[in-house]
């Protein structure tokens, strides 16, 4: 928080608040065409639902493809929010003032997407809660907790109400901001004095307020690990794919979701920072601090890729050594493999090697980007070559291809996170605006000679 | 005796700071008064009260809540349907203790937020002085004292600097 100018709170209410009490046309357009794709995708969904899943390109033997890859590309993405939240507030980073509540919402909309594709993806989505919920009592048959999948949907639920918990509890002091500036009588003032839960903002309140932020990071934060660990045991765990059966899948997974996730967080805050003109919160040093970080998540991202890849040689297991070769000697899955390792690592540490580039939000984005699509086909490349790959005294040799109706329904979910983002802005400030103002409040500077400069060392 | 409200509006935390100090000297102890702002503030830096609390308590309980019903759920749910699979016995501890973790966590951070609300003592039924410039950058000194103690208050409040000074209309 050493570049940019002095703000007053004021200032900083009118700024941060402009998402909520400002009605711009091209805002209600871009939600509009979001709402057109999303309901696009829920008419795909629908005729899914109707004709049954032969309408997608799943075959056997692979069972699983693009729904179960936007799956665990959604679960990744959800990781950012809360582990960057959580980590920079328990290290007390200065930096993450206006990044933790952009990351903390995009953490429960892109969960609640995530939720929604195994759903999809049964086809019968009302029969899921027959093994995943433990309510049917009268015919006495129970989820089976022996089932990988059974621990996923406690993980996940688990995680999703702690990051609602999590978000609401950092957004009290922002709510009564919002009720203090609503007009009184008015019906926004009633409804945030419920929501804001009669905050005051007493030094009880705060101190709390304070305590709870880094609590409830130490909380989280095994939380976070152990979803993504979970998650990967949905592969790790079944023996008939060797190519998945990995202990390394663990870590593995949960590295790449911070990589996606922490990307998606650079894309998100860009976009608020374009849309809303909030330059002054959103500014090159924090791209500059989150590019560095990045640097660091990719690279062990990519120690673990090589050791995951290097260990499945190195087993010489037939299978295994199988699907290798499918993925590096086979079109279109080897352009496909070099295509994910290029812009999940490659491409975009490259940039960021570059100071230049860090502190350009344009060319974080065109990264950032680069790092999501590579990491949406790594989630690809390990689920469908493992199963398309022909088995021992298998006469079937079907490969996968992804039918319009599962495109249709994927590019919803973009759509779906993207709209979500923007009408949750409608209703909260997605920078918090009170913990920009105890940057503001905790900011010194020295008088040296005639300059006035930040009391603390920049390193760079 | 009966006890009533004043609240006085700074714009300038030192002045804030300074009313608390003249409160002290009109007799009141810093279990009077309160500080609002809009933003958190270095402990201590009004001279308000140190604040206690519990709160460390609230997540071992949750987590302990957590934990029973954990166990409670994958052990009783796999008895409920004891079919042996792959050899492996009914109450297999390994896949349990990845649920019971989950539900262990879960309430852990159920207990924290509800612990949270309660020693922040919310919801607030909204009674007593605000006001809305407070989270516009004011900073408010609210006072509780005896009926014949407000209008020394209310003098001790407009000579440190307030901009603004509130008396409760009724307690």
């Amino acid at each position: 928080m050493q570049e940019g100018r002095s703000l007053t709170d004021r200032e900083i209410n009118r700024g941060l608040l402009n998402s909520l009490l400002e009605n711009r046309l091209r805002y209600w357009g871009l939600v509009l065409v979001l709402a057109i794709i999303v309901l696009g995708a829920m008419g795909a969904a629908g005729y899914m639902f109707n004709r049954g899943i032969g309408v997608t390109g799943l075959n056997r033997p692979v069972m699983w493809g693009f729904f179960i890859t936007n799956f665990v590309f959604w679960i990744g993405i959800s990781h950012a929010g809360v582990m960057l939240s959580a980590i920079l507030r328990l290290s007390k980073a200065e930096w993450r003032r206006p990044a933790t509540r952009a990351a903390e919402v995009l953490t429960v909309f892109s969960l609640m997407t995530a939720m929604l594709m195994p759903l999809i993806h049964a086809g019968r989505p009302w029969r899921v809660f027959y093994w995943v919920f433990p309510y049917d009592v009268a015919r006495g048959v129970y989820p089976n907790v022996r089932s990988a999948l059974i621990w996923d949907p406690s993980a996940v639920f688990t995680y999703l109400v702690s990051s609602i918990l999590f978000v609401y509890v950092a957004l009290l002091p922002d709510l009564a901001v919002v009720r203090d500036q609503s007009e009184p009588g008015s019906i926004r003032r009633k409804v945030y004095s419920v929501a804001c839960l009669g905050w005051r903002g007493n030094p009880r309140q705060w101190k709390l307020q304070v305590i709870a932020g880094i609590l409830l990071s130490a909380l989280i934060l095994p939380v976070f690990v152990s979803v993504h660990s979970i998650v990967s045991f949905d592969f790790s765990m079944v023996l008939a794919v060797k190519s998945w059966h990995s202990t390394i899948f663990p870590p593995y997974f949960v590295i790449g979701a911070v990589h996606s996730g922490v990307a998606a967080v650079v894309i998100t805050l860009a976009l608020l920072r374009w849309g809303f003109g909030w330059q002054d919160y959103i500014r090159a040093e924090h791209f500059d601090a989150l590019g560095r970080l990045l640097i660091v998540v990719a690279t062990g991202w990519f120690f673990f890729f090589v050791i995951e890849f290097l260990f499945g040689l190195y087993g010489l297991e037939g299978d295994e050594i199988a699907v290798k070769s499918f993925l590096t000697s086979q079109a279109p899955w080897n352009w496909l493999f070099l295509t994910f390792v290029g812009t999940t690592y490659f491409i975009p540490v490259g940039m960021w090697l570059f100071k230049g580039i860090r502190r350009n939000a344009f060319w974080m984005v065109v990264a950032c980007i680069s790092v999501n699509i590579g990491m949406w086909l790594e989630r690809f490349l390990i689920i469908v070559p493992g199963l398309a790959q022909k088995q021992t005294f298998s006469q079937v040799w079907y490969t996968y291809a992804p039918s319009p109706v599962e495109i249709t329904i994927i590019c919803g979910t973009f759509a779906l996170v993207a709209m979500l983002m923007l009408l949750f802005a409608k209703v909260v400030p997605l920078i918090p605006i009170y913990d920009i103002k105890e940057g503001e409040i905790l900011k010194t500077e020295i008088q040296i000679g005639r300059r006035t400069v930040p009391a603390v060392i920049r390193e760079d | 005796m009966a006890k009533r409200g004043v609240l006085g509006l700074y714009q300038d935390a030192n002045y804030a700071a300074e009313a608390g100090d003249a409160l002290q000297e009109v007799g009141l102890t810093n279990e009077d008064y309160d500080f609002l702002t809009g933003a958190p503030y270095p402990e201590g830096a009004f001279g308000e009260r140190e604040t206690t609390h519990h709160l460390y308590v609230f997540p071992f309980i949750g987590a302990l809540c957590g934990l029973t019903a954990g166990i409670l759920l994958t052990s009783m749910t796999q008895m409920a349907y004891p079919l042996v699979t792959g050899g492996k016995p009914i109450l297999s501890l390994p896949p349990m203790a990845i649920v019971t973790y989950e539900g262990t966590m879960l309430g852990a951070i159920l207990f924290t937020v509800l612990g949270i609300l309660f020693e922040s003592r919310l919801p607030s039924t909204g009674s007593g002085l605000y006001d809305d410039r407070i989270t516009d950058g004011y900073i408010g000194v609210l006072v509780n004292c005896e009926e014949e103690m407000v209008g020394k208050v209310e003098q001790a409040l407009t000579q440190a600097g307030a901009v603004d000074v509130k008396r409760e209309e009724t307690k």
